[in-house]
């Protein structure tokens, strides 16, 4: 098992410079010059010319790709903002708390919700509880983020008052309209696979063999079925919370809570390529991370693929 | 047949409906097994055997399965009226299975051990130890080191699984033991220890069983009474001398020619000719008569009851009815 997540990170090493090259190569075509967004339109020529060349925004593609490369590989540098002349990871880090918090809850109440209403829907196929769960979860996927954040707002902020409609700085109570702004899509999803996966169990000829040891329903449901179910649920719930965890832009921006998402999205306004780029590094891994986590989850959960890992 | 009646099966119709069409699994069925009796259920593959098995334990699936009458009479009560709960208490514990396919009826995320242990924790008032130690005696019996409890079912091979599957079933001590071919997947050593474990069970547990099957050698060997199924149809019932001696249904005395025995030579060995019949669209009249050598048109015709030919001697063929064949 350690050998088999130590092969794992080496792996990661591929991937982040085939997402670093791939984002730096994006970043250089992007039209609009970063000299001229940080010293505004009005700046005579000569100064911007002298920032770009201060910048090694002159050099050409590949040495400023190595430069960039040199200075994490070497230094431990990401790089620095353009605008706040700080360091790219602490911004970065400055950022993570909100979207932490936010991913965390977003994906709580989106397991509490989903993951029981697939379970019932499953065991109830094509009754009323299920087909109007199901139609409810289609909403859910098809509903944008930022209209139900503000029918949210609209009803528990404006109308109610009994909320905070923007901030993170009523606690716990700050998190509640937003995490279940996050968690409503992402728990349509996790109900939807659930449902199928339960499906796909119960008609399993050891569910039957279960009963006929006269197990009650509640267990033969929720130990034999669920735990066989279990795999492709965790997969979604991962790659859920590993979207999230890259921020959300939408949710982030309607409720004023600065967090990664709104971050990465400022700098490429601003072109501000060195925030962006290690934004996206940063969002890379901790994609992987969350991905390596699920699939040790696996062998926790099935013991076949337990023995597979070496 | 005079052993104390332990099960009764009477009038039992179960039904799979489906989009392609109904199929009568089980038709009309009339079986009884006494205390300490063995049943052997012999039919081809798809005659209704493991649906008879599963509608005694009333775990038909539904949908599509549908017990449409009959009653299921164990000491003395009708399981197919008893209460879910109350039900539960005699699966596992009274009535126990030996599923057919050993490779799907463990669970592969719990380990052999958790399997056992839980069917002996629902019925048995013993301490988790004492379950423990239960389910690696358990094991033993079937012959499988009792350290192995703590292994998944991917660990084993198909033999020993299934011999997993016979101790989970054994592990209550029931009454009455259905056993869904429990020897197909085994080699023949192997199958001649199960076969033994199971008539020492009968032997020293007086354990009533049904034994589901299609190996007429292993019902002379365990059985004491014997069903030949056709199509969901029971087309002979009785006891295993009268069925070796004097096999009366056309369907079973074609079962009989199939085998082949050491002293007959090879060409003499007649299959029964044709397929079974497709489950949806049974023909009309005798199930079996499209199939039969000495069917007439009446066979086509009339359906067939079960006739008493001589004293406990049932025979579901126009021939030995009133009539006769024409
Ligand atoms: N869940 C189901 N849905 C629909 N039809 C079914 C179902 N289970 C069984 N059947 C049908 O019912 C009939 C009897 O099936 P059953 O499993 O009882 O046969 P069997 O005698 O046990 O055969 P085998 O020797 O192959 O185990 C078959 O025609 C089968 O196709
Ligand atoms: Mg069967």
């Amino acid at each position: 098992m350690h050998k088999y997540i130590l092969k794992r990170l080496l792996a990661l090493i591929p991937v982040m410079l085939g997402v670093s090259l791939i984002i730096f190569t994006m970043m250089y075509f992007t039209p609009g010059d970063p000299a001229a967004m940080m010293l505004g339109e009005s700046a005579p020529p000569e100064q911007r010319e002298a920032l770009r060349e201060e910048l090694g925004l002159n050099d050409p593609f590949w040495i400023q790709y190595g430069n960039w490369l040199r200075g994490i590989v070497l230094e431990g540098d990401i790089g620095t903002s353009y605008t706040t002349r700080r360091d790219v990871a602490d911004e970065i880090m400055d950022r993570f708390p909100a979207t932490l918090q936010l991913a965390v809850s977003g994906v709580v109440v989106a397991v509490v919700l989903g993951v029981p209403i697939g379970i019932i829907s499953a065991t109830r196929q094509y009754s009323i509880f299920d087909n109007v769960s199901m139609f409810v979860a289609l909403l859910g996927v098809s509903m944008p983020n930022f209209w139900m954040a503000m029918l949210l707002i609209l009803l528990f902020a404006v109308n109610l008052q009994w909320l905070p409609s923007s901030g993170l700085n009523h606690g716990f109570r700050s998190l509640i309209l937003p995490a279940i702004t996050l968690g409503t899509g992402a728990a349509a999803i996790i109900a939807r696979m659930t449902r199928s996966s339960m499906l796909e169990v119960i008609r399993q000829d050891y569910i039957r063999t279960a009963r006929a040891k006269g197990q009650v329903e509640s267990k033969v449901t929720n130990v034999h079925a669920l735990k066989n179910a279990l795999i492709p649920i965790i997969t979604v719930i991962g790659l859920q919370f590993g979207g999230l965890l890259g921020g959300a832009v939408l949710t982030e921006t309607v409720f004023s809570i600065p967090g990664v998402g709104r971050l990465m999205v400022e700098s490429i306004g601003q072109r501000n390529f060195p925030v962006v780029q290690g934004g996206v590094l940063f969002i890379a891994i901790t994609f992987s991370l969350v991905n390596l986590l699920v699939d040790i989850l696996y062998a926790f959960v099935d013991p076949r693929i337990k023995s597979q890992y070496k | 047949m005079s052993a104390e009646k332990l099960l009764e099966i009477k009038d039992l119709c179960i039904h799979y409906i489906t989009e392609d069409g109904t199929v009568k699994a089980v038709d009309g069925m009339n079986l009884e097994v006494g205390k300490g009796e063995t049943l052997g259920l012999v039919g081809e593959t798809g005659a209704g055997k493991t649906t008879t098995a599963l509608g005694i334990m009333n775990l038909i699936p539904a949908p599509p399965g549908k017990i449409l009458q009959g009653e299921v009479i164990f000491e003395g009560e009708d399981l197919l009226k008893k209460k879910a709960a109350d039900i539960r208490k005699i699966r596992g514990n009274k009535i126990s299975m030996i599923f057919q396919d050993p490779m799907t009826a463990l669970n592969p995320v719990m380990t052999v051990g958790e399997q056992i242990m839980e069917v002996v924790q629902l019925h048995k008032k013993v301490s988790k130890a004492e379950a423990i130690k239960h389910t690696q005696d358990m094991l033993e019996l079937v012959g499988i080191p009792g350290a192995r409890w703590v292994d998944y079912p991917h660990q084993f091979s198909g033999g020993m699984k299934q011999r997993v599957v016979i101790a989970m079933a054994l592990a209550c001590d029931p009454t009455l033991l259905i056993a869904d071919e429990p020897t197909t997947a085994l080699d023949v050593t192997i199958q001649a220890q199960v076969l033994d474990l199971m008539k020492r069970l009968k032997d020293e547990l007086n354990t009533s069983m049904i034994m589901i099957t299609h190996d007429l050698g292993i019902v002379a060997e365990v059985c004491d009474k014997v069903a030949i199924m056709y199509a969901g149809n029971v087309v002979e019932y009785t006891n295993k001398e009268n069925l070796y001696r004097t096999p009366r249904h056309p369907y079973t005395v074609g079962l009989f020619n199939s085998i082949p025995s050491p002293d007959s030579d090879e060409d003499r060995l007649k299959p029964i000719e044709g397929l079974m019949p497709d489950p949806t669209n049974l023909p009309s009249g005798c199930p079996f008569h499209p199939r039969c050598p000495n069917a007439t048109e009446k066979c086509a015709r009339v359906i067939p009851t079960p006739i008493e030919v001589t004293p406990g001697h049932f025979v579901k063929c126009l021939e030995y009815a009133p009539g006769g064949l024409h």
